[in-house]
């Protein structure tokens, strides 16, 4: 088979939204059972912005700084940062919000990147593992995992790392317990966990004691 | 030159071995800088896509992938499956593409037709009375009279247990990244045969394994399962190479992973005891079956019984299914949990039957161990730690309300002898040393071990170890599986590095006014032996080595231990369990892990290993298991939300006795990933059996299983 | 995933004119967690997308005459951190504790748990949400399937929150560009006879906008959910009930159950037992008994009847515990 051109390398991506959403007629509810005339709906509806299903341009902002992509709306984030960033610290192993290796810290919180467009990641502050550690000093929950060992493969480490960094955030001080519960939604296949457990804990007293120093 | 001493320090002498040390891998891997196969990203990197058969057997009757290759960003497509084949399970490889984006290769996947004719299939084994044909008997192993001691037994115990198809559910899925550029191979795998995978890919694709270079820093699991190149290998070889020798990525999804990428094999076993009243067992018979896939096989009855292999009268049978699924793989200590299941299952059951605690009866029965006053051993120190005293009723004591705890036991062996390992070891000018295998790091800690030894062997501290491992140009070490890398790898590198530290000796004498053999490296220096005040620094004495580095080669060759490594491990675990008898839901509450080991050279990683595997006998016990509809011949739960693995908040608290002490110590280094992967499974059922009163027979014990063995109890 | 257009429209007006009339043209896109397994799966290949995460109308929690409003893409942490529901609906706080993961409660929202779709692997496997007229589940394995259905759908309902909401009388907003509808929750979920291949009320123009719950004030609420696991993982079964109370006794009860039917599964002979009596352990056994006694387990989902059975019991004994 003779090599084809490389569509990533031809196409131009469009510079913006370009079409409508297809604009309906509008009118008063009907007599149906169940249905309340609401608000007056006389005026014509503006439709937003559709974009694709070709790529479009993005800005990210991840680890504090705008990237600029071009994606189809249909790509995940997860696929976005490892396919077209090289940004490979987040791990595909499920691809369905279960196993927790994908994780990031999306304005604030830990969500699974498998399980968000990128196209709506814009305009979110996006943590990845890579913004994690400053000038090559580890941050002390990564620091964590080296020293209590909570990890073994290692694959599912950095999805590990941003829950409990994103837990931490939100439970400085937490118990046992507490870590338990804040570190569900991640799996591990080598066994870990008793690692893990002792590492968030670890880390929440170092950090704690950084933020009182 | 005589060859040094390589004899490992006595325990309690060693600087750096015996110490816990975290792995040296840490940071990069908690930090996400480690790659992975699946990680790696060249610059003209295609993405492969597999289309799979949904049918479990069927003929392919046609396939059509003109549309595909008509798709723009689509680089190559392959066909697999030729009209004409024969598919054997769902899931199999049928085409494959490569492309640009992973979302054209999806799309490339989906327009290409592929018709079936279906046939039919058998996916479940349990049912042996509907496996017809495909029941493969294996033959009767028969010691003794075992009829005669059923005859004379005080006491038959009877029962059924049952263990189904695991799959390996590695954290990163089974694939490589290959570029076939001319007559060369860059090789990418996830593999736990890193010297190997480089020929079996080479066999495969009918080109000399020179031409292949294979790297690999880290690897996200294997398990047993990540040997060979693969059906998928090759494709990816074929996609590279029709795309014109750009890098395709070809990993595997997670249902195809599931589906085609290795499982364990089941067992179901009926098994009776015979024993006197004093709990002593005479004789076992067990019929057994279970499936490897579509070559029939299941758990090799010659493991049973298991541990207790010396009963002196017995009579095994065994028959294997042939089912429409993928073929099984090695699965951490294959056959043995299997075995140790049915095997621990069954004492514990005969010990309830003669109405004794198990404790007494695994213990009483130890004789029949090969190691017997190891196991007597590691069982009380288990039971010390599990507070067995304080915890354990008998079966039919298990009090009131609707939770109930319970207590059980299991026993299990490896061997864990290391394989054959080169390594080569530079020693520069400059005092840097390199330390080369083409060995691999599981996540069991090998890069830290062999660094550990290095650091041993020359007086020098870790940091001063460059760990070169991981690419297919160095030394040639043994695939990691067996248990069988640490005694390889430790031994490799333990005479490479003393045999180099030999050649600095001699290049130092002269200097310190001393015969080469009465130097010793210690602490960063060379000293005459004994005489600290005789010394120069490590820095210094390499200097005198000359322009060009030492280097020096060291095998490990398990035909001759030399003392250095050993085999044969045993271990005991407790298992403390709450049954919830209104819903069936077990909860571990604490699972105690004592485990022989021989030499441990850094007690944190092997610790990890220990921790590992518990949480790997609480899946298989609690959550885990292949579920094959018989209606369609699909994996029901080939992802991982149905297909369960215990999370952080499931494994309640788990206890490691690493059984060290000078005896052991003096067996030299023995392998520590399978072993303490056997008992738990044994002793998380019998604790259930003990909470509740009544044996539940099938693992996993899921609510609906426990539930049933309750019912069965009240009517 | 098929590709799709997508847009992420700041209004309501601007979202519902973006919908399509038939399924497959428009999807909505909330918290994403299932939409995107959807998608991914081929199940779903809508030709757009539409995002309403930025519609900030569909936000927020607040108190109304009518009782709480909900906006539909209220997140599950956003629940659980309003004082208001932690104050009056401690059923509906114990339905999203039960989604055991933080990256699911950060992600998925209040609307998106009532619309998402079944997980009966069947359907997932693209053999349709009937799977095949109902004889595969019958006949193959439906080991987490209903007990309370008699067919030709046999999944169950995945929501967390529908029993609870059902319980307690919520309603939902459903807004198309033709009008806004309000529908008592227990009607939003339906048993697919008509439409074979939908479980709710919604139409493909319309967007679930909002849930009223009334005012609890008085009515001792709790939910029970049985899970295996710890970690994230779909309950066996689950029971949320509803209590109003008359001194010591019940005035009138609802007791709903989940993931037993292909909706919520309300008990009404239970509801008739309980009321005029103090709940104590053999009142709620009693009426555990009557949630299932209509049970009609398949082959192989027996087992759910009796653990339906200990999470109404349970379900009863928490709410009387509490006060309120």
């Amino acid at each position: 088979m003779s090599l084809r051109k490389d569509p990533d390398v031809e196409k131009k991506p469009k510079t913006g939204f370009s079409r409508r959403g297809f604009i309906r007629g509008v009118g008063l509810g009907s007599g149906a059972v169940g249905i309340l005339q609401t608000e007056a709906q006389a005026e014509p509806v503006a439709a937003a912005d559709v974009a694709g299903p070709g790529p479009v341009p993005i800005t990210l902002t991840i680890n504090g700084k705008p990237v600029k992509l071009s994606v189809e709306p249909r790509v995940t984030l997860l696929d976005a940062l490892r396919d077209h960033l090289d940004m490979t610290g987040a791990k595909k192993v499920c691809d369905r919000g279960t196993c927790g290796s994908c994780t990031v810290i999306m304005a604030g919180k830990v969500v699974y990147a498998c399980s968000v467009l990128a196209i709506d990641a814009q305009g979110k502050p996006i943590q990845t593992i890579e913004g994690l550690a400053t000038a090559g000093r580890l941050h002390p929950v990564e620091a964590a995992f080296v020293n209590n060992d909570a990890q073994q493969c290692g694959f599912c480490t950095p999805g590990f790392v941003m829950a409990a960094k994103g837990f931490l955030d939100h439970n400085p001080d937490p118990t046992m317990d507490q870590v338990k519960a804040g570190l569900g939604g991640n799996l591990c296949r080598c066994g870990t966990y008793m690692g893990v457990r002792k590492a968030v804990l670890e880390a929440a007293k170092q950090m704690k004691g950084a933020a009182s120093a | 030159m005589p060859d040094p001493n390589y004899s490992w320090p006595p325990l309690g002498k060693s600087r750096v071995m015996r110490k816990r040390m975290s792995r040296l891998d840490g940071p990069a891997k908690a930090s996400g800088k480690a790659k992975y196969g699946y990680d790696i990203h060249t610059p003209d990197l295609l993405f492969g896509a597999l289309l799979t058969s949904p049918y479990a057997h069927a003929r392919v009757r046609s396939i059509d992938t003109g549309a595909a290759e008509k798709m723009t960003g689509v680089m190559a497509v392959e066909v697999v499956s030729p009209a004409g084949t024969e598919i054997q399970w769902a899931g199999t490889e049928v085409a494959a593409v490569a492309a640009t984006s992973e979302t054209i290769a999806a799309d490339a996947v989906r327009a290409i037709k592929a018709d079936y004719e279906v046939l039919p299939h058998l996916v479940n084994e349990e049912d042996l009375g509907k496996t017809g044909s495909r029941s493969k008997p294996a033959g009767e192993i028969l010691t003794g009279d075992p009829d005669q001691a059923f005859k004379d037994a005080d006491t038959v115990s009877e029962g059924y247990y049952g263990c189904p198809v695991l799959t390996h559910c590695t954290q990163e899925s089974h694939g490589q990244v290959i570029a076939w550029k001319g007559d060369k191979i860059e090789f990418w795998p996830s593999t736990q045969n890193l010297s190997g995978i480089g020929g079996d890919l080479a066999r495969a694709l009918e080109v000399p394994a020179a031409n292949i270079h294979a790297h690999q820093d880290h690897m996200g699991g294997g398990f047993g399962s990540k040997f060979a190149a693969d059906r998928w290998g090759m494709i990816c070889a074929k996609l590279s190479k029709k795309a014109g020798g750009r890098a395709v990525k070809l990993f595997l999804d997670r249902r195809a992973d599931l589906e085609m990428a290795g499982n364990r094999p089941s067992i179901f076993a009926k098994v009776r005891l015979a024993a006197k009243k004093d709990g002593t067992i005479t004789a076992w018979q067990s019929e057994s079956w279970g499936t490897s896939g579509v070559s029939g096989g299941g758990v090799s009855p010659t493991q049973l019984p298991y541990v207790y292999v010396q009963i002196p009268n017995k009579r095994v049978n065994h028959t294997g299914v042939v089912t429409n699924n993928g073929g099984a793989r090695a699965w951490r200590a294959p056959n043995h949990p299997q075995a140790a299941f049915v095997t621990c299952c069954a004492i514990d059951d005969m010990a309830a039957a003669v109405k004794m605690d198990p404790l007494e009866v695994f213990k009483k029965n130890a004789d029949y161990t090969a190691r017997a006053e190891v196991y007597r051993a590691q069982l009380d120190k288990a039971a010390e730690l599990a507070e067995w005293k304080k915890l354990w009723h008998p079966r039919d004591q298990a009090g009131s309300g609707p939770m109930r705890r319970g207590l059980g036991i299991g026993v299990g062996t490896w061997g864990g002898l290391g394989h054959p390992s080169d390594c080569r070891t530079r020693i520069h000018p400059d005092g840097s040393v390199d330390v080369e295998l083409g060995s691999q790091d599981l996540g069991t800690g090998t890069r830290t071990v062999i660094a550990m030894v290095a650091a041993e062997s020359l007086g020098l501290t870790v940091p001063q170890i460059n760990v070169k491992i991981g690419d297919s140009s160095y030394p040639q070490s043994g695939a990691s599986g067996g248990s069988t890398t640490v005694g390889g790898v430790s031994v490799s590198t333990r005479k490479a590095t003393l045999n180099a530290l030999a050649k600095v000796y001699e290049a130092v004498a002269p200097a310190l006014g001393a015969p080469a053999d009465q130097l010793e490296a210690v602490d960063g220096k060379i000293q005459v032996k004994g005489n600290p005040a005789k010394s120069m620094t490590w820095k210094a004495a390499c200097q005198k080595i000359g322009v060009k580095p030492i280097e020096a080669m060291g095998t490990n060759n398990p035909k001759q231990p030399m003392g250095l490594i050993s085999q044969g491990v045993g271990g005991a675990q407790i298992a403390d369990v709450s049954v919830d008898i209104e819903t069936g839901v077990v909860k571990l509450n604490r699972l105690v892990a004592v485990q022989d080991c021989g030499l441990i050279i850094n007690p944190k990683t092997a610790e990890s290993q220990v921790y590992g595997a518990c949480i790997m006998s609480i899946c298989g016990a609690l959550y885990e298991e292949r579920l094959m509809c018989e209606k369609t011949g699909r994996f029901l739960n080939a992802d991982m939300e149905f297909y369960k693995l215990a999370g952080i908040a499931d494994i309640g608290e788990i206890v490691v006795h690493l059984d060290i002490n000078e005896e052991h110590d003096k067996r030299g280094v023995i392998g520590l990933g399978e072993p303490p992967v056997v008992p738990g499974m044994g002793a998380i059922a019998n604790a259930v059996a003990n909470a509740i009163g009544v044996r539940v027979p099938r693992i996993p014990l899921t609510p609906d299983r426990v539930l049933e063995a309750l019912a069965r109890r009240t009517a | 995933m098929q590709s799709f257009e997508y847009a992420s429209p700041a209004t309501l007006k601007e979202a519902l004119a973006l919908l399509g009339n038939q399924w497959g043209e428009a999807d909505v896109l909330a918290g994403g967690t299932d939409q995107l397994s959807l998608m991914k799966e081929y199940v779903h290949t809508p030709k757009r997308v539409v995002n309403i995460k930025g519609i900030k109308e569909l936000g927020g929690i607040t108190k109304t005459a009518q009782g709480l409003r909900i906006g539909a893409t209220v997140t599950l942490d956003q629940l659980l951190a309003s004082s208001a529901v932690r104050a009056e609906y401690p059923s509906l706080i114990t339905a999203a504790q039960g989604v055991t993961s933080p990256q699911i409660r950060n992600m998925g929202t209040v609307g998106g748990d009532l619309c998402q779709r079944p997980r009966c692997w069947y359907f997932r496997m693209g053999m349709g949400l009937l799977a095949k007229g109902g004889s595969l589940v019958r006949e193959g394995d439906n080991r987490y399937h209903a007990i309370f259905s008699g067919g030709p759908a046999y999944f169950v309902s995945a929501s967390s929150f529908g029993p609870a909401l059902v319980a307690l009388g919520a309603k939902v907003k459903l807004a198309s560009a033709s009008g806004t509808r309000e529908l008592e929750v227990e009607k939003f979920f339906v048993m697919p006879r008509i439409d074979t291949a939908r479980e709710t009320a919604l139409q493909p123009s319309e967007i679930l906008t909002e849930i009223i719950v009334p005012s609890a004030v008085g009515v001792r609420n709790a939910t029970y959910e049985v899970r295996q696991k710890e970690a994230l993982d779909w309950p066996l079964a689950t029971a949320s009930v509803a209590l109003k109370m008359k001194g010591a006794a019940v005035a009138s009860a609802r007791v709903v159950m989940g993931h037993v039917a292909p909706t919520p599964w309300a008990a009404l002979q239970a509801d008739q037992l309980l009321v005029g009596k103090t709940i104590d352990e053999g009142v709620a056994e009693e009426a555990a008994q009557a949630a299932v006694s209509g049970a009609q387990p398949l082959s192989g989902n027996g087992y759910k009847v009796q653990i339906a059975r200990t999470a109404v019991k349970r379900a009863l004994l928490a709410a009387a515990r509490r006060r309120g």
